[in-house]
């Protein structure tokens, strides 16, 4: 009977472990509570508060309402770089999970030199965004010279060359995630599908895919929060040009939110502000979206 | 006492200067360079600080708005004494000055003087813009034989393209500034299309009379243009008196075949041109600091232009010096603009520091620019037109609202 005692999870309630936990709790968590308030809490609320008030620096920040969410929305620019965001994300999401778990897929089954093609495409993540940026620039403007034209000409090239840097650098990574998710597919649900006499597809849909939504859940999260804040890559590969008046309003064509709010910052001191409330806008956007997204998916994960 | 200096390539002379200072003195004094193109960005964090920087530079009219503020009125300074002439000094609208131009620097077109005469023409062939054309068109005509063209890549990738939306737009600007009577400062809410025609002719003969392809030069660089410059593969370059340690230094040019001539582009009048002066190098001291670190401050600079070490490492590092304690130059290009001044020709002051919001305004002059050059035509000009004459506007009523 002892014996069993030490495999009863109520263990955890007995006195002499928890006294202590609660006593020093503070002494371990403090630390991570404190950076988090420093780094986090207290940026955001000032955040906040700075994008109601006029300011060069935030020592000197006057109050004015709601005058810079007002003029951010009326900010053409914006309206722009929003549909632009949302066109992007939807495009490179879907491109991402579809390619990243084909990928996986076939990278799953027995095949020769697995491994070398895994790290292989694993291998464009460890580069960064600005650095792949301007490499990329060089190759599509290389390709599209013998077009004789070049990538910042028009506002598609810029799009379509900014979703192909993205899935050359995301693919890899989703795909190692959901490899993670594919070899946890039961083999005992493997073997009773193909005893039931399921088809190659029906396996997939019917058995696979319901077991890596947990996967999926991730790594459609991963690409929406990563399209959504994508910065330096759209910096680094075309900064947004080309720039062009449509209606009497400036315009860069292929300029994402998060650049957006960059480049409205730095206009002058009078636009400070705006650039915050639009990123308190942003903030609230990728949050209210990548939660809806969360609960969406979940509700489709297979309990084990 | 802090000096958050704007000039990255004249950090290590200023880090032994403020040493010396502080040896002479005992003042300690603090320097930080803000890495290069991002001044705004570091002046802002720092100023957010306790030790906040106590001289600053404000370029322009545009620094006058964010930083004025700051900055204070130097009426009353033995600072503001050791001036030679107001030219480089940034009045507020009150007309108070509020920075100090401590260097100034010209641009123009820069010739090969050695290889001009292997071509078969000489610098005084060129006094306007059609005798400049007749010139360059020949050596392009002639590139092959020679073995150089007459212009350097007129490049317009982003280490490039400020030579032609910022430095060469400033000659359109320029004259409808001296129609108007306006001067720099002005900040008008509109600029007129009256000379971009002008803009266009010299346009037009930097892309044809040069070995550069047109459809590439939304990539082609400042450096690869400088190189064809240093390495005797063109005749002119395009830029300003900066290069001068470059040329001479990291290409071996000799200081002797190189000169520098007004950018011409047809406009009435034009052979009394010089070359286009002014700066962005302005000191301005903090007016939140404390009454000590102000007057240290000012007895700072005050020393830097006066004294020895001071006026030496200025003439070493700067071309252009607008005090009246400053050392002969022997940067070529500043000595062709101080002769172009002394033989009474009028200097193109740099209106083009009235833009606003400038990066911006610049982009989409690029963008016109750009897809105008890659295949020329009446219709893409315009779009160059109005980038330049709408987007203004546009700028300006994003700058003020």
């Amino acid at each position: 009977m002892k014996e069993k005692k030490h495999h009863d999870p109520s263990i955890l309630s007995s006195e002499l472990i928890r006294r202590p936990i609660r006593r020093w709790f503070p002494v371990f968590l403090l630390p991570t509570l404190i950076c988090f308030c420093i780094g986090f809490l207290w940026p955001f609320a000032q955040g906040i508060y700075l994008s109601f008030c006029n300011f060069s620096t935030p020592r000197d920040a006057t109050w004015v309402g709601v005058s810079n969410y007002v003029k951010a929305f009326k900010d053409a620019g914006f309206i722009h770089a929003f549909k632009n965001t949302a066109l992007f994300a939807i495009v490179s999401i879907v491109l991402i999970n579809v390619l990243a778990f084909t990928i996986a897929y076939a990278l799953t089954q027995r095949m020769r030199g697995a491994n070398i093609f895994r790290t292989i495409f694993f291998m464009p993540n460890l580069i960064g965004g600005v650095v792949l940026g301007y490499i990329w620039s060089m190759i599509f403007d290389a390709i599209l010279k013998h077009y004789s034209t070049y990538l910042t000409a028009n506002a598609t090239y810029g799009f379509w060359g900014l979703v192909i840097l993205v899935a050359w650098q995301q693919i890899g990574y989703m795909m190692i995630i959901y490899i993670a998710g594919l070899q946890a597919v039961p083999e005992d649900m493997l073997e009773a599908a193909k005893i039931d006499g399921a088809s190659k597809s029906q396996t997939l849909f019917r058995v696979v895919i319901p077991n890596v939504m947990p996967s999926i859940t991730i790594c459609m999260f991963l690409t929406l929060t990563n399209s959504f804040k994508l910065f330096d890559q759209n910096l680094a590969l075309t900064g947004g040009a080309p720039s062009v008046i449509i209606n009497h309003a400036k315009v860069n064509m292929t300029e994402l939110l998060a650049l957006n709010i960059y480049s409205t910052y730095n206009i002058n001191k009078n636009w400070h502000g705006a650039a915050q409330a639009k990123a308190v806008v942003f903030f609230i956007l990728v949050a209210t979206l990548a939660i809806a997204q969360l609960t969406a998916t979940r509700k489709k994960e297979v309990q084990q | 006492m802090y000096y958050l200096n704007f000039k990255p390539e004249a950090d290590q002379a200023w880090q032994d200067l403020a040493a010396k200072y502080t040896e002479e003195t005992g003042v300690e004094v603090k320097v930080v360079t803000a890495a290069s193109g991002t001044y705004s960005d570091t002046l802002t964090a720092e100023m957010a600080k306790s030790e906040a920087p106590t001289i600053f530079n404000l370029g322009n009219l545009s620094g006058l708005t964010d930083w004025g503020d700051y900055a204070l009125d130097l009426t009353d300074t033995s600072i503001y004494a050791e001036r030679a002439n107001d030219d480089y000094v940034i009045f507020d609208e009150v007309g108070a000055p509020k920075a100090l131009g401590y260097c100034y620097e010209s641009f123009g077109i820069i010739v090969n003087k050695a290889l001009l005469e292997q071509a078969g023409h000489s610098l005084d062939e060129i006094t306007d813009f059609a005798s400049l054309k007749a010139v360059a068109d020949d050596i392009h005509a002639n590139a092959e034989t020679l073995g150089f063209d007459a212009f350097s890549a007129p490049g317009l990738d982003g280490s490039s393209s400020w030579r032609f939306s910022g430095h060469l737009a400033n000659i359109p600007l320029y004259y409808q500034y001296k129609d108007a009577g306006m001067s720099v400062g002005s900040l008008p809410a509109e600029i007129t299309s009256d000379y971009l025609d002008n803009f266009r002719n010299i346009w037009d003969l930097y892309i044809t009379d040069t070995a550069a392809d047109p459809t590439s030069l939304s990539t082609s660089t400042g450096d690869e243009s400088e190189a064809q410059f240093g390495e005797g593969k063109a005749v002119f370059y395009q830029n300003g008196d900066w290069e001068f340690a470059n040329l001479t230094g990291n290409f071996g040019m000799n200081p002797d075949d190189l000169t520098m001539i007004p950018i011409y582009c047809g406009v009435d009048g034009e052979a009394d041109a010089g070359l286009c002066s002014g700066t962005e190098n302005c000191w301005a001291i903090n007016a939140k600091a404390s009454e000590e670190d102000i007057q240290a401050s000012i007895d700072f600079l005050t020393w830097v232009v006066t004294s020895e070490e001071g006026t030496t490492m200025l003439h070493d590092n700067f071309s252009g010096i607008p005090f009246k304690a400053a050392k002969e130059t022997s940067n070529v290009f500043a000595t062709a603009s101080k002769e172009y001044a002394e033989a009474g020709k009028y200097t193109m002051f740099w209106a083009f520091n009235d833009t606003p919001n400038v990066d911006s305004w610049r982009a989409t002059v690029v963008t016109a620019l750009t897809a105008y050059s890659a295949a020329p035509s009446d219709e893409l000009w315009e779009d160059v037109v109005s980038a330049f004459v709408d987007g203004w506007a546009i700028e300006y009523a994003a700058v003020n609202g």
